[in-house]
């Protein structure tokens, strides 16, 4: 394992050196790739095919740290590159892709890949890749294969900032069974593996204790025997006399049947203990079990209790949060997990709380199902605690847990938001409001974002100026990243062009045949290029040659047809620099910061505005 | 002498930049690949260009060449090279080839081989106004170099 070979080298430097397999079909795209990977400080090794990639691993399973793979490669698909290297080597493996449709980030998503970049590339998103590399490792002794690892997204905005592994770690995979813990303490691994981490809280990696039946049967048990007044969670840790189960999960875990208590601390909730538990403990109306209709055990209910995950039965799904199973199915299908809390039911008007409402394997009856409650659950949950949602309010101030207008309650004392929305993320599809729950969604809604921006942009833009050719490249400027959805603004530009092309018909094949003349000159330039400075002469001359062929052809029609467009359509023109210029505002900050030696560039930019552009395109062709 | 004129030359390049990102043809992608030219790879910028030149125009050849066929179906196809052409057109910050490249993919999507048709013609006009550029920008460098050297003093 590279933890071992990790240990021997001077790994203070990590992440520089970090061991980087690069894999792109397009030769562009990997000359940049590899180049920016270089002044990241990692060592890189390119390979245009996926075959060679996965021999190369094969021959050698730690040569590499990370391999970096474009999704659409002839060879082979991206994503089964990204399967095999999961499963054979167990490597983090980054997806890269021009494409960044919904599905296909979901499907590298759930073939393993760790993260998703969009082409084009660029530094601040790499000087991160290298916590995938942590992240696995510190994972690899709790997780199997690790198909499922969601970590979040480092996109965008990253400026070399962490995302903080504590709540990386709080994914679908970090969930630790109690039997998986066992089999921790078995395993070999390193000492402060995450078997020990359970005493010690400010560990990174703590794993969740999954609360199961029998579990929290236990729980109860011990928590009835003692007594609600003196059940603390040291006295009900002895009684359960659960291995490796610490007082802090039972602490939480108290914490858990009381959303009142959400935001108390945790000294401060012993101490309030009692009421509403006691109440939940003790409380269960029997017509609360009557209400939900399949209460199959009916009077004992105290004790078999089962934590239900919040969840509506199925006609209130579709409003409010749709995808989710019904519970029972959660609970068969994934036995993991903290269960979010339970349901309780009402009784006219009074909701009461947890443990009690033991809906042993009985479906959820939101009966009276309001979806104000809904509503107010999925703020709950989303955001951890209670919102100023009746409940919450009320919770904070009654000792009895009574709600009045909300009827079917959902105990889901939060005390880990991130964990809360994982689990939905676990159950959920993706739906909107579930903002911090998908790695992904930071970059769908930046594409979202610029999707909707640049749409109403384009609509603006295509209303307003007339089918000409600079204003339709001005609207294809104009949009950030157009995306795919827009196909209607964009045909239409298409239609606009094939307009104007047919007026330019007669250039065209200048400008087809003087391409296609480049082409020589720019092939044979590639040789002498690439041997450095010694014969740009050569090039130079030839550059010339091309030059003097190349210009009159088709700059000139250019410019000409640039100069008209100008003229007729100042406003417009005016209009969308005004818009460029506030997109390349941002551009230009970015630009000051980063590249001095372009200062003047910016500017000059600068100054192009609506004064001197008219003045450049007239000044162009004479310059040449 | 020899520093005026590389002055000069320096100022016409900017202005060339400055032109180019104003009429979007460039994005700050393209800067990001000059700050990758250092003295360890002084030519990266016309390195990676050529190569993208290289590769698109090989694109651009299939594509037309698809397009062309009496019975052209491959819509898929068509798809496949489009996606790579959109990548490292926006690698190197090839912006507006890159947005016709989105508009022709959404005519491929749609199955509509006369929009693809036009989305291609104009594909190739915004390519060959890019490559024309370029090799305007690259020569205008040379230039400067060679001016700023003092080597060649036939310079000015």
């Amino acid at each position: 394992m590279t933890v071992e070979q990790r240990n021997d080298d001077p790994r203070d430097q990590f992440p520089i050196g970090m061991r980087v397999l690069a894999v792109d079909d397009d030769p562009t795209c990997l000359l940049l790739l590899e180049t920016l990977l270089r002044r990241c400080q990692y060592h890189v090794t390119t390979t245009s095919q996926a075959i060679t990639a996965l021999n190369m691993l094969r021959e050698d399973k730690n040569r590499f740290d990370l391999v970096i793979s474009d999704v659409h490669m002839p060879d082979m698909d991206g994503f089964k590159l990204l399967e095999l290297v999961g499963l054979e080597m167990d490597l983090p493996v980054i997806m890269l892709s021009a494409n960044g449709d919904t599905r296909l980030v979901m499907k590298g998503i759930t073939h393993g890949a760790c993260d998703y970049l969009l082409k084009p590339i660029r530094i601040e998103e790499l000087k991160n890749i290298w916590q995938h590399v942590i992240r696995r490792k510190k994972f690899d002794s709790t997780n199997q294969k690790t198909s499922g690892n969601q970590d979040r997204s480092n996109d965008g905005g990253g400026e070399g900032e962490l995302v903080s592994a504590g709540t990386g770690n709080s994914d679908h995979s970090g969930k630790v069974n109690k039997k998986r813990k066992d089999q921790n303490e078995d395993d070999d691994e390193d000492p402060d593996e995450n078997g020990h981490d359970n005493d010690d809280p400010s560990t990174q990696k703590k794993p969740r204790v999954v609360w199961s039946v029998e579990l929290h049967r236990k729980f109860v048990a011990a928590v009835n025997q003692l007594g609600i007044d003196k059940a603390v969670p040291k006295k009900i840790l002895d009684l359960m006399n659960v291995e490796k189960l610490t007082r802090e999960n039972v602490a939480s875990h108290l914490q858990f049947q009381n959303p009142a208590f959400r935001s108390f601390p945790p000294g401060g909730m012993i101490g309030r203990l009692n009421t509403p538990s006691g109440l939940g403990l003790r409380g269960l109306p029997s017509s609360g079990m009557i209400q939900l209709g399949h209460a199959q055990t009916s009077g004992n209910s105290n004790n078999q209790v089962k934590f239900q995950p919040v969840t509506l039965q199925g006609n209130n799904n579709g409003s409010i949060l749709p995808g989710i199973p019904m519970p029972y199915e959660l609970d068969q299908q994934r036995n993991k997990g903290l269960h979010i809390g339970d349901l309780s039911t009402t009784i006219d008007d009074t909701a009461v709380f947890p443990l009690s409402n033991s809906l042993p394997d009985v479906k959820i009856a939101t009966g009276n199902g309001s979806n104000n409650v809904i509503s107010v659950t999925n703020n709950m949950l989303m955001l951890g605690h209670c919102q100023d949602a009746q409940a919450g309010r009320e919770f904070g101030n009654h000792s009895s847990v009574s709600v009045a207008p909300l009827k079917p309650e959902f105990c889901s004392p939060l005390q880990d938001p991130g964990r809360c929305n994982e689990n939905w993320a676990n159950s959920v599809q993706p739906s909107g409001f579930q903002s911090n729950s998908f790695p992904l969604n930071d970059r769908q809604k930046h594409a979202a974002l610029h999707r909707s921006s640049s749409r109403d942009n384009m609509s603006v833009m295509a209303s307003q100026i007339g089918v000409n050719q600079f204003d339709a490249s001005s609207i294809a400027s104009a949009s950030f990243r157009p995306d795919n959805s827009l196909s209607d603004s964009q045909s239409s530009m298409i239609q606009g062009w094939g307009n104007l092309h047919k007026q330019d018909s007669s250039c065209r094949p200048n400008l087809m045949s003087s391409s296609m003349n480049s082409l020589v000159p720019v092939n044979g330039g590639l040789g002498p290029l690439e041997q450095g400075l010694d014969l740009k002469n050569p090039m130079y001359h030839r550059n010339m040659d091309f030059d003097s062929m190349g210009q009159p052809n088709y700059v000139d029609p250019l410019m000409v047809k640039y100069e008209e467009v100008e003229k007729s359509t100042m406003e417009t023109l005016k209009l969308k620099q005004a818009y460029l210029m506030d997109q390349q505002r941002p551009q230009g900050s970015y630009m000051s910061n980063n590249f001095d030696p372009l200062g003047d560039v910016v500017s000059a930019m600068m100054k192009q505005e609506q004064d001197k552009a008219e003045g450049e395109f007239d000044a162009y062709p004479l310059r040449v | 002498m020899l520093g005026l004129g590389a002055d000069r030359l320096r100022a016409d390049m900017n202005r060339l930049l400055a032109l180019l990102f104003h009429q979007g043809v460039l994005d700050e992608q393209f800067l990001q690949l000059q700050q990758l030219q250092d003295e360890s790879s002084p030519n990266f910028v016309s390195e990676v260009v050529n190569i993208y030149f290289h590769e698109s125009e090989k694109l651009l050849r299939n594509l037309r060449g698809l397009l062309m066929e009496k019975e052209f179906a491959d819509y898929k196809k068509m798809g496949i090279h489009l996606n790579q052409f959109m990548g490292s057109s926006s690698s190197i910050g090839a912006k507006r080839v890159r947005n016709v490249c989105v508009a022709f993919r959404a005519a491929s999507e749609q199955t509509n081989r006369a929009g693809c048709l036009r989305a291609l013609e104009l594909l190739e006009h915004e390519y060959c106004y890019l490559k024309n550029k370029l090799h305007e920008l690259f020569q205008i460098e040379q230039q400067r170099a060679l001016a700023a050297g003092v080597r060649y003093p036939m310079q000015n």
